[in-house]
């Protein structure tokens, strides 16, 4: 078995008095989906927020390519190539998808325009958004410099995957990506979800939607009352069997499975 | 949009025959009026353009060659000026979603300062000048401070340092105003803003170059560099600026020191336009920036606007009150229109914001 990309030991969260996390494991191989789900308050969402930094664990590690990291913010994830696609996709609806797409890490003209003028590469800026979207097979979306809100919601999901896709270098975390889409929406993200693992990109796929994780996912990490309750194979496992899991109806097998 | 990849449920295949992938789809009704909103949507300076346009139109129509006279119109921008530079800093505040009450004081205590240390104490002119910029950055700090760090709503907060920046101006200039002619003894510098280039019959002040000059440069930051970009993205959607990696506590002390700074520019322009340092000056800019930025089609909430259209807004604001005093019209009733242009404005941006549900 290769080493994982994204290990978590232990990890343990308490709002008050209580328990979101109460020592969880986590484990994601290259080049895998990894499917989480879990019932409503099992602690997917503080498992996920610990994962890309956008909180603090109080207890646990979490190590990424074999080294140990403490993530204080999404920043320090991002930065070591871990990227979340959030629920409410962190757009801004008034900016451009390319000023979208680079938002926060705007890259500005060579010499002294960018150094002391502090001027935008918006040529280039353009150029590799529209080659990142391209890639994804996003080009139903034709003006890259129009605002972000004249988008379906189908193509801002795309945006904010296809964000995802050109910097994590790593590992892409995708939060709820089919909520809040119709049901074609939904069929052209878990396309662009595959285009992803082609290139070889792990991925965390949290979701309700049962079928869209069975669909596309390699393994499936079932989370229950703030652990990780095992890990199931979506071609010898039923989708109701899964159900059964996650509410508690059906017990585990002794030791997790489809590694 | 094929079978190829996973292994899609039946009722998704049904879907798949009816059609492309988010096509924008157009009710057959109203679309001239979608079109014209979509328009104006993308190039949101369009409507105050047209506004300005109508009303020159207009009062070249109703009062003829006096409008028109270079002296007139030199008159209508040495008028605008100090609302337009003020106008500016409301602009950057206003793009966060937040909002400045305390412009008008900021500009006043800065103006005092400059004045009293100049004429009263002596300082040597530049370093008093200097004292003066600092200060209105040093307000702008406290805003910013209060907006971003301690998490206090700006409409609050600056409807309290308005009081408190107003009471500090009565204490240290203690009503006193500096008369032109000792100001022009001592530090002329402070009044150069008012000196113009006369041509024709027009008089071009510095004070209104300095104004252009300023947009450009407020321009050029809001459009070409990645701070301009955060600044809208903080006032659009400020959790989601957060998550993209923006410091956005950072971008708001800055923008409200930077308007900070902008007023207390505007104070050397207002000393140039008034010739003397008063404590009472200036008390209508407050509203009257405001005003520029709403008719500028600048949104009240955040995320979009832009410099360009605030200058608009503020000539605006100029062209009709000029015109209609030409004209004759009693001052309430350029009131009256200036009241009616801010909620037409309002609801053109309310109107447009619909656009995108």
């Amino acid at each position: 078995m290769t080493e994982p990309v994204l290990q978590a030991r232990n990890l343990v969260k308490r709002f008050g008095r209580v328990t979101a996390l109460d020592h969880c494991d986590f484990d994601l191989y290259p080049g895998e989906i990894l499917g989480v789900i879990g019932d409503n308050g099992a602690g997917k969402s503080t498992l996920i927020k610990a994962l890309s930094g956008a909180l603090v664990p109080d207890q646990g590690e979490i190590v990424l390519n074999g080294e140990k990291v403490n993530f204080t913010s999404p920043m320090d994830a991002r930065r070591l190539g871990i990227e979340t696609v959030y629920q409410n996709l962190a757009l801004s609806p008034a900016l451009s998808l390319s000023a979208n797409l680079f938002l926060g890490r705007e890259l500005r003209r060579p010499g002294a325009l960018g150094r002391f003028f502090r001027l935008l590469n918006r040529r280039e800026m353009q150029r590799l958004a529209r080659k990142h979207l391209a890639d994804l097979g996003l080009l139903t979306i034709q003006n890259i410099s129009q605002p972000v809100e004249t988008l379906s919601g189908g193509q801002r999901q795309g945006v904010a995957v296809a964000r995802a896709a050109a910097f994590g270098s790593r590992v892409v975390i995708m939060d709820e990506p089919t909520a809040a889409l119709g049901v074609k929406e939904s069929r052209k993200v878990l396309e662009l979800i595959l285009n992803l693992k082609r290139r070889s990109l792990p991925i965390v796929l949290i979701s309700h939607n049962m079928p869209h994780v069975f669909e596309v996912a390699d393994r499936i990490h079932i989370n229950r009352l703030g652990r990780r309750l095992c890990i199931v194979d979506p071609t010898t496992t039923t989708m109701s069997d899964a159900v059964a899991l996650m509410t508690g109806a059906k017990k585990p097998p002794p030791e997790p499975t489809a590694q | 949009m094929t079978e190829t990849t996973g292994k899609p449920q039946d009722f998704e295949q049904a879907a798949q025959a009816s059609g492309d992938f988010a096509v924008f789809e157009e009710e057959d009704g109203n679309r001239f009026l979608r079109r014209i909103q979509h328009f104006l949507h993308t190039y949101p300076t369009v409507v105050p353009f047209i506004v300005l346009l109508t009303g020159v139109i207009f009062f070249a129509a109703l009062v003829g060659s006096k409008f028109f006279a270079p002296f007139n119109l030199s008159l209508i921008l040495q008028q605008v000026t100090i609302i337009g530079i003020v106008g500016i800093a409301q602009t950057l505040v206003v793009l966060t979603a937040g909002i400045d009450l305390s412009v008008g004081a900021m500009m006043v205590l800065s103006s005092v300062v400059m004045g009293r240390l100049a004429v009263i104490s002596g300082v040597p002119v530049p370093v008093a000048f200097f004292l003066g910029l600092a200060t209105g950055f040093a307000c702008g700090l406290i805003n910013g401070t209060l907006v971003a760090y301690f998490k206090l709503p700006p409409f609050i907060v600056t409807l309290g340092t308005w009081s408190i920046f107003g009471a500090l101006n009565l204490y240290y200039s203690g009503s006193e105003t500096i008369r032109q002619q000792e100001i022009a003894a001592v530090a002329p510098f402070l009044q150069f803003m008012g000196t113009a280039i006369k041509f024709g019959g027009a008089r071009l002040t510095y004070g209104s170059i300095l104004m252009v000059m300023l947009a450009v440069l407020i321009w050029y930051m809001l459009n070409r560099t990645a701070f301009g970009r955060h600044i809208y993205a903080t006032g659009d959607d400020p959790d989601s600026a957060r998550l993209a990696g923006i410091d956005t506590d950072r971008t708001l002390l800055a923008v409200y020191a930077i308007a900070g700074v902008i007023c207390s520019i505007a104070a050397w322009a207002l000393i140039g336009r008034i010739g003397a340092v008063s404590a009472t000056a200036g008390g209508t800019a407050n509203l009257d920036s405001i005003t520029a930025v709403v008719i500028g089609g600048t949104s009240l909430f955040g995320g979009r606007g832009s410099i360009v259209g605030t200058l608009m807004g503020a000539l605006i604001v100029g062209v009709f009150r000029n015109g209609l005093a030409l004209a004759g019209v009693q001052v309430l009733w350029q009131e009256f229109t200036v009241g009616a242009l801010i909620i037409v404005a309002v609801a053109i941006d309310q109107w447009l914001r619909r656009v995108s549900q």
